[in-house]
Order: structure tokens, then C-alpha cells, then sequence
């Protein structure tokens, strides 16, 4: 067994990073890039993980509440407007399809190609959220909102809850998921700045494609969202 | 030589199956979409959700690396979805199979008889409401 | 294989280091800045030392307002029903979110970990940090609920009386949301370091068992607690806006909170439990100078029982309006989660046959695990039968069961590794007189406190009850007296620890003889843990061909 040639007091940039045998810039505590890399790539889908049981268990909830009332909620999602959401969702499909080639062109030292890649997947998750606001408008304008906030008329079954209750999932839901696409928008347009820089080449694309990971799980929250909300009768 | 070149057809490759991963994901939207104006009964969640699964394989698969990455990654995920599906599952076995009125405990409406200072008598409308499920009920027990 | 470990160094001898990570840099801001895992370790002990303190403090004042049925002290009265349900409220939270959650992992495995890896850190020092101070952040608006008049609902935070009551419900729960990423973070910060940096030549089989229960205890960080932190939104926005989830009379189910509360909370148990067993995965080899009686049967549980915890949920639930046939199904599913406990029990028993067992203070702590724990786990068992846990429920009998095993188990354990790594940690030995006292006093002050409260429980006492009738007397003044005696431990043991360093002799690097790598570098370690990369060439814990001699 050999023991490892990296000398434990080298820190020539005095940032406790060392530089391995092609001058790339790899934390201490890592030997070589490829280990920093993967273990990024560990801690990147252990955090999507977690993410999976919080959206889950708003997704549990809803089906619980789905299974206590299943005439209003069928009503209730005649209100949500299918077209808006299919847009939205062929939007958010596109714009995972530029973050991959983003994260390829960054692989593939292509910087500035990254750059334009990301800039058309912010530009995606703005259209989204233009969307998202179109569709809250009409439903603020029907009295569709949550909780006891709901005052909508012309419900069949009078005075039950169900259809509030509906409206409280489908605001957090939406929102919630709102609210990652806005931060991972924010992070891709950092990405995009950094990536036109030339910060990003073969040996080190780790934070676009950690990102990029995030924001494939945006995507695939609205995969699932999209059809239990605005499709199933 | 031979190397770069097969180094650029695997890079174009990549960038290909990209592009066949979203053209497959928008054809199942509306595959999905369309199906939605189909009334299969108690099929329509199972094959959203199917069609969404596959969606969801697919971005987790091609978008995500996880078919070419390291297979911890692709467990880690995984693990994330079945433990998701146990809380679900489990949750769902309680709330389907609960009995909220138990037949025992309904009884006929209350009527009041003597009614003091002139109010109407009012029947109450509803049968008694029964305790939680869990407990077990006596035969012929009274509500309190 | 050889027997020795080597440090292939290169360059021949290195000289004495007067420098290690506690003074290398010096400065409050060189400590709020560090990296290190080891500063934060020490961080995250002097911050959890503190809670616990504090949640000894509500849990003496629980215990004296229950001294006598009249609630007097020396004939005054100075507690009435209200202030007595936020006493244990308070008790409860700050211990379970503050204390024994992230005691072990912030603290000892922080520290120890890396180095038992032959790492230089953790995989995200920097995350690390963040980690530490989410713990803050909790900690701050945890102590800001509690200026405020604190809670009064139990740490479990039941509905509807969660969703009504006049209490600061809302800030106690945004701090256990944040307490509760500070879990996540730090176990997703050990799992990734377990996969990626391990020394060359260590194997997962090769590990020592103590990064087998703290990597089990990451996973059920990662999955559990971000279900509790979606269940403390969803309590905040029900509470505050009405959306209908929970509360009965606007169309919601009580009981569907305590699914989404208990799926976090019951593996959350083990979160706390399979770190403390970790320690006596450490502890019992060492003081018995012998290799560790089925490794590979104590891993694999340690991973069984994490995945099996989030089975099981459903039996705090029993009484509470699940159905017959899910009770029935999380009461076998219980059974099953009983085994994997007492497969440790049985492998550290049989570790400690025919070894050449010695009683330093670690020991004493482990022996009172083993006796404690047992003790706690068997009586976890009157919950999982439905028909005994229809009249155990909601008794002192849960409240003896779950302190046995959560006090008798975690925390005795934590202190036992809090002084297995003392010497290893600050470089200097506490006294082993005192230690000893304080562990024996320990012992005696808990089950004084405790075994009154299995007979108080299984006669019917009702917990969280103010009120009590006068038959239960004697074993509420017994149960008070041993929470003094439990007192009086506890300080005696902290002077001892903190006396030693400034009064106690240096301690070598090896003062036990352990044989895990966290024992091949100085006491207290460099900043960089070694001086040359480790390498390991032998099994864990080989006690075959070392040369051991008492302290």
C-alpha cells in the first residue's frame, strides 16, 4: 500500500486549496479534483433528496386530503386553467433540456455557449413565472384563495371545505415550487456570468452541474404537480 | 487522431440524446394532456402518475447524469422516492380503511318532549356521532 | 496482515509539535470563522452543554412542582397548572431539538470522525460551519419563545390545542425548523465524508462501528427531518391562516398531523439512540482489550434500524383514532424493530466476555448504558402489544420508557465518549476519582428519578397532569429527590471536566490503548489531524499482538 506523494502543509495560495499535477485547485482535504467532484455530486443529490421528502410530503398531504374530499377537489380543479399549465410545463421541459447543454458546453470548454444556455434558461423560468402570475391573478379575481380566504361562489357542495382546502394546497404547492424556480434562477444567471468569464472548462464545471441537478428537480417537482392538480378528474 | 474523433462523435452523442430526452418528455405531456379528456374511471390517477413516472425517469436518467454517473448517486435517489412512497402508502392504509361511524353506536335521534317556556321541541337531525375507531365498542352502549 | 500501523512518512522523524488546532490561531473571530472540524466539534459541545443545562433547569423545575400534591414548597405555592404545562414543554423541546439531537453528531463525531477516517476534514468544512450556526439561529429564537412565556402545548405539538392556544406556538416552531436543517446539513456533510474519504485501505468492513451508527444516524437525518420541517410549516400556516388541514371543525384531521409529526419524530429516536450505541461500539472494545464481538452483525444492524425506524410510526398513534388495521400493522412492524437493538446488546455482552475488563469512567458510563438501555428498550415493548398500550399510553410508564432509553441510553452515552475523547480533545486528563463518583452518582440519581415513575405508570398516573391523587405522593417526592441527586451528579462532573483543564496532567496520545486511528495522532491533534497520511493495515479493533497497559 502507498501512501499518498500530496505534502499536508502545501497550501501555496494560503486559501487551503492544492494545486494537483495539472495547477487545478482542489480543497485540502481532497487528493485529487475528480474526488472533490464526486463528493460534490453526493452532497448535491443527498440535498435533492431532501427536497424529494419536503414536496413529498406536501404531495401526501394533498393526496390524504384528495381522499377525504373527492367531489370538491374534482370540481375545485375544473377552475385551474390546463392550457396555462401545459405551457408552463413544455416551458419547463425546454429549459431543462438548454441547462443540460449548458452544463455540456461547460464540459466541453465552451464558455461562452454555457453563458447563452443559461441566459435562455433563466429566460425560461421568467416566462414561467409570467405564466404562474397570469393564472394567480384570475384566481384572486374568482375568490379562489386559501384557507379561510376562500370566497368563491357557486360551489355544489355549499359550505364544505374541501374546496378551500384545495386551494391551500395548490397556493403552497405552486408556491413553494414558485419559490425554487425564482432561487434557481437567481443561481443560473451567477452561473451564466461566472460561465462567460471562462471559469468553467473540462477539468472544473462542478457548480453548473450541481446547479443544473438542482434545477432538473424543479422540473421534476412540476412534473408531478402538473398532471395531479390541473389533469386528474 | 482516431481518439479526438471518436472524443467529438461521443460529445455529439451527448448533445443528441439531450435533445431525443425533451422531444420524448414533450410527447408524453401530451400524450398525458390528451389523455386527461378521457374518463378512464379509477385509471385516471394511475396513468397520469405513470406517465409522469416515466417523465420523471427519463429527466432523473438523461438529464441528470444518473444512467453514466456512479451508482451511489442513482441509490441515493432512489432511496428518496421509495421512503417518500412508504409515508404515503402507510398513511393511505389508515385513512382508506378507518370505520368513523361505527354501526353499534348510532342510535335514533334524541326528541325532547317537556318543552320549558313555550320553545318548540327540536329533534336533533343527525344520529349521534360515534367514538374514534380503536376503541372497542360495547354492544348496545350509549353514547355519552 | 501486519499489526502495526505506520505512518509512512517519508522524511524521517518529525519534531515534537508545540502547535494543535486549540492554539495554532488564536482569537474569537479565528473560532466564529474556523473550518475546522474540530473547533466546531468543541463549538457545538460548549453550545450543547448549555442546553442541556438549560433543560435540566426545566426539568428540576418540572420535578419540584410535582414534589407534593399541594405544589408547595416549604408551604408556598409558586406554580399553578399553567405555568407547570410550559415547564415540561419547554423541558422537552430544548432537549430533544437542542440537546440530544444534535449532541453527538455536532460534537464527538464531529470531532472524532475525520479522524478514525485518517481524513484531514469532513467532505464541506464549510457547511459544517453553517450547520453550527443554523444551531444558533434555533438556539436564539428557541431562548426568544421562551422569554416570551414559552409553550405550553408538549414538545409534540399535538393539534388543535397547537393551533388554538395562546402561547408563542409560531416562533417555537420556526426554531425547530431551523434546528431541524442544521441536522440535515450535518448528516449530509458525514455521509458524503464516509463514501469519499476514507484513508487508503479502509474498506467499509474495516471502519471502525462507531462511523457505521453515525453514518446510519445521516440517513435518517437526510430522509426524516425534512418531513418534520414541511409539518412545522404547515402547523405555522394553519395556525395563522386557517388553510383546514388539521383542525376538525374546518373540515381537516388532527390525527393526519400526527402522521406527518411521528413520521420525523419516530426515526428521530433512533437519530438520537444509534449514536450513543456508536460510542459503546468504541468504548466496550477498548476497556475490554478485545476485539469486538460480531463487527459485521453490529454494522448491518445499525443500518437495519434505520431503515426499519420509519416503519413504525403508527404506534405512538394507537389510542389516537388510527384504524384497526394499521394499528395492527405498525404493531408487528414494531416488534421487528425491537430485534436489531438487541443484536448490539448481545454482541457487547459477548465482547466483554473473557476480556480483561477495566472500570475507568468510560466504562462505568457504558456498564450504565448497557443496564439502562436494556431496561428502556424492554419496556418500549408494553407499547408495541396494543392491548397493554391502550393502558400504558399517555402514563408515566412512556415517560420512564423513553428516558431510560433516551437518557440512560444517548446521554449516558455521550458523556461516556465526552470522557473517552476528553484527553483526546483538549490534551489533558480529568480526575478518575471524581469521574467515577460522578457516574455512580448518575446512576443512582436516575434510577431513583425513574423506577418510581414505571410504578406510578403502570398504577395508572396519567403524564403531563398537574393534578395527581394523593396515593401517587410517595413516588412523586421519590422521583423529585433522585432529579436532585441527578443534579448534584452532573455538576460534580462538570467540575471535574472543566477543572482538568486548567489542574489536569497532560494526557498521552493513547491513554487508553485504543486502536482506531483517532489515537495514532497528538493529544490534542494538529489542525491537519496528522502529520502524514494514513494508511491502515489492520482490522479494527485487533487486540491480538498490542501491547496495552493501563492508564
Amino acid at each position: 500500500m502507498s501512501t499518498s506523494t500530496v505534502d499536508l502543509h502545501d497550501d501555496p495560495h494560503g486559501d487551503d486549496s492544492v494545486v494537483d499535477d495539472a495547477h487545478h485547485h482542489h480543497q485540502h482535504h481532497f487528493t485529487t479534483m475528480e474526488q472533490q467532484f464526486d463528493t460534490s455530486k453526493i452532497g448535491m443529490w443527498l440535498f435533492l433528496v431532501t427536497e424529494v421528502l419536503t414536496f413529498g410530503g406536501l404531495f401526501v398531504g394533498f393526496g390524504l386530503m384528495q381522499n377525504r374530499y373527492p367531489q370538491e377537489f374534482i370540481e375545485a380543479h375544473e377552475h385551474l386553467q390546463r392550457l396555462a399549465g401545459a405551457s408552463n410545463t413544455g416551458i419547463l421541459l425546454f429549459s431543462s433540456y438548454t441547462m443540460g447543454m449548458a452544463v455540456f458546453a461547460a464540459k466541453t470548454n465552451q464558455g461562452a455557449k454555457a453563458a447563452r444556455y443559461l441566459w435562455v434558461t433563466v429566460g425560461c423560468a421568467a416566462i414561467f413565472m409570467c405564466v404562474k402570475a397570469y393564472e394567480y391573478t384570475h384566481k384572486f379575481e374568482e375568490g379562489l384563495l386559501p384557507g379561510y380566504f376562500y370566497h368563491h361562489k357557486g360551489d355544489l357542495i355549499v359550505g364544505s371545505h374541501g374546496y378551500s382546502t384545495f386551494f391551500s394546497f395548490y397556493f403552497m404547492m405552486t408556491g413553494l415550487h414558485g419559490l425554487h424556480v425564482v432561487i434557481g434562477a437567481i443561481l443560473l444567471g451567477w452561473l451564466a456570468i461566472r460561465a462567460k468569464r471562462g471559469e468553467f472548462s473540462h477539468e472544473y464545471y462542478t457548480p453548473v452541474d450541481l446547479i443544473g441537478l438542482f434545477w432538473h428537480l424543479v422540473d421534476l417537482v412540476w412534473i408531478y404537480l402538473f398532471p395531479l392538480y390541473y389533469l386528474i378528474k | 487522431m482516431s481518439t479526438h474523433h471518436a472524443h467529438v462523435t461521443d460529445e455529439k452523442a451527448e448533445a443528441r440524446s439531450y435533445l431525443l430526452t425533451l422531444l420524448a418528455l414533450l410527447f408524453l405531456t401530451v400524450i398525458t394532456v390528451g389523455a386527461s379528456y378521457i374518463d378512464f374511471g379509477q385509471g385516471n390517477v394511475v396513468i397520469a402518475l405513470a406517465i409522469a413516472t416515466m417523465k420523471a425517469t427519463l429527466v432523473a436518467l438523461f438529464f441528470m447524469h444518473l444512467a453514466h454517473d456512479k451508482p451511489v448517486n442513482g441509490l441515493i435517489a432512489v432511496a428518496g422516492f421509495i421512503f417518500l412512497g412508504l409515508f404515503l402508502m402507510f398513511d393511505l392504509l389508515d385513512i382508506t380503511t378507518r370505520r368513523d361511524a361505527i354501526p353499534q353506536n348510532l342510535h335514533a335521534p334524541v326528541v325532547q318532549t317537556a318543552t320549558p317556556a313555550g320553545a318548540p321541541a327540536v329533534p336533533t337531525a343527525a344520529p349521534a356521532a360515534a367514538p374514534p375507531a380503536g376503541t372497542a365498542p360495547a354492544p348496545g352502549a350509549k353514547k355519552e | 496482515m501486519e499489526h502495526t500501523l505506520t505512518h509512512g512518512t517519508a522524511t524521517g522523524e518529525h519534531p515534537k509539535p508545540e502547535k494543535n488546532y486549540l492554539n495554532e490561531t488564536t482569537g474569537i473571530w479565528s473560532w466564529m470563522t474556523t473550518v475546522d472540524h474540530k473547533r466546531i466539534g468543541i463549538m457545538y459541545l460548549v453550545a450543547v452543554s448549555v442546553a442541556f443545562a438549560l433543560g435540566g433547569t426545566f426539568a428540576l423545575l418540572v420535578r419540584l412542582a410535582l414534589l407534593n400534591p399541594q405544589h408547595t414548597l416549604f408551604g408556598k405555592h409558586w406554580v399553578d397548572a399553567e405555568m407547570y404545562n410550559r415547564f415540561f414543554t419547554m423541558h422537552g423541546v430544548v432537549m430533544v431539538f437542542l440537546f440530544i439531537i444534535p449532541s453527538i453528531p455536532g460534537s464527538l463525531a464531529n470531532f472524532v470522525l475525520p479522524l478514525m477516517l485518517g481524513a484531514k476534514d469532513v467532505a464541506f468544512p464549510r457547511l459544517n460551519l453553517m450547520s453550527f450556526y443554523l444551531w444558533v439561529l434555533g438556539a436564539v429564537l428557541g431562548i426568544t419563545g421562551i422569554i416570551g412565556g414559552g409553550v405550553d402545548t408538549g414538545w409534540t405539538f399535538y393539534t388543535p390545542y397547537s393551533t388554538t392556544t395562546s402561547t408563542g406556538v409560531t416562533i417555537m416552531l420556526m426554531a425547530a425548523f431551523v434546528l431541524g436543517f442544521s441536522s440535515i446539513f450535518t448528516g449530509l456533510n458525514f455521509i458524503a465524508t464516509v463514501h469519499k474519504l476514507r484513508a487508503p485501505g479502509m474498506g467499509w468492513f474495516d471502519m471502525p462501528l462507531f462511523i457505521w451508527g453515525i453514518y446510519a444516524t445521516a440517513i435518517i437525518q437526510i430522509l426524516a427531518t425534512p418531513v418534520l420541517a414541511i409539518t412545522l410549516v404547515l402547523l405555522m400556516i394553519e395556525r395563522n391562516f386557517q388553510i383546514g388541514i388539521f383542525d376538525s371543525r374546518i373540515g381537516g384531521d388532527p390525527v393526519l398531523f400526527q402522521h406527518f409529526f411521528w413520521f420525523y419524530s419516530h426515526p428521530a429516536v433512533y437519530i438520537m439512540i444509534l449514536p450513543g450505541m456508536a460510542i459503546m461500539s468504541e468504548i466496550v472494545p477498548t476497556f475490554c482489550r478485545k476485539t469486538i464481538f460480531g463487527y459485521r452483525a453490529i454494522a448491518y444492524s445499525s443500518i437495519s434500524l434505520a431503515l426499519l425506524s420509519f416503519l413504525v410510526w403508527g404506534h405512538h398513534m394507537f389510542v389516537a383514532g388510527e384504524s384497526d388495521l394499521a394499528n395492527v400493522v405498525f404493531s408487528g412492524l414494531t416488534f421487528l424493530v425491537a430485534l436489531p437493538s438487541g443484536v448490539k446488546v448481545f454482541n457487547w455482552l459477548s465482547t466483554m466476555y473473557k476480556g480483561n475488563i477495566s472500570f475507568e469512567t468510560p466504562m462505568l458510563y457504558a456498564l450504565s448504558f448497557l443496564v439502562l438501555f436494556s431496561i428502556g428498550g424492554l419496556t418500549g415493548i408494553f407499547f408495541a402489544t396494543l392491548a397493554t398500550d391502550i393502558h400504558l399510553t399517555d402514563t408515566y410508564w412512556v415517560v420512564a420508557h423513553f428516558h431510560y432509553t433516551m437518557m440512560g441510553g444517548t446521554a449516558i452515552a455521550f458523556f461516556g465518549g465526552l470522557h473517552y475523547w476528553w484527553p483526546k480533545m483538549t490534551g489533558k486528563m480529568y480526575n478518575e476519582f471524581w469521574g467515577r463518583l460522578a457516574a455512580i452518582l448518575v446512576f443512582i440519581g436516575f434510577n431513583v428519578t425513574f423506577i418510581s415513575q414505571f410504578v406510578m405508570g403502570g398504577r395508572g398516573m396519567p403524564r403531563r397532569y398537574f393534578n395527581y391523587l394523593d396515593q401517587f405522593a410517595p413516588m412523586h417526592m421519590y422521583s423529585t429527590i433522585g432529579s436532585w441527586i441527578l443534579a448534584v451528579a452532573f455538576v460534580t462532573m462538570a467540575l471535574n471536566l472543566l477543572g482538568s483543564l486548567k489542574f489536569g496532567p497532560k494526557a498521552p496520545a493513547n491513554p487508553w490503548g485504543g486502536t482506531t486511528l483517532e489515537w495514532e495522532t497528538d493529544s490534542p491533534p494538529i489542525t491537519h489531524n496528522f502529520h502524514d497520511q494514513p494508511v491502515l493495515l489492520h482490522e479494527p479493533y485487533d487486540y491480538r499482538h498490542r501491547e496495552v497497559t493501563h492508564v
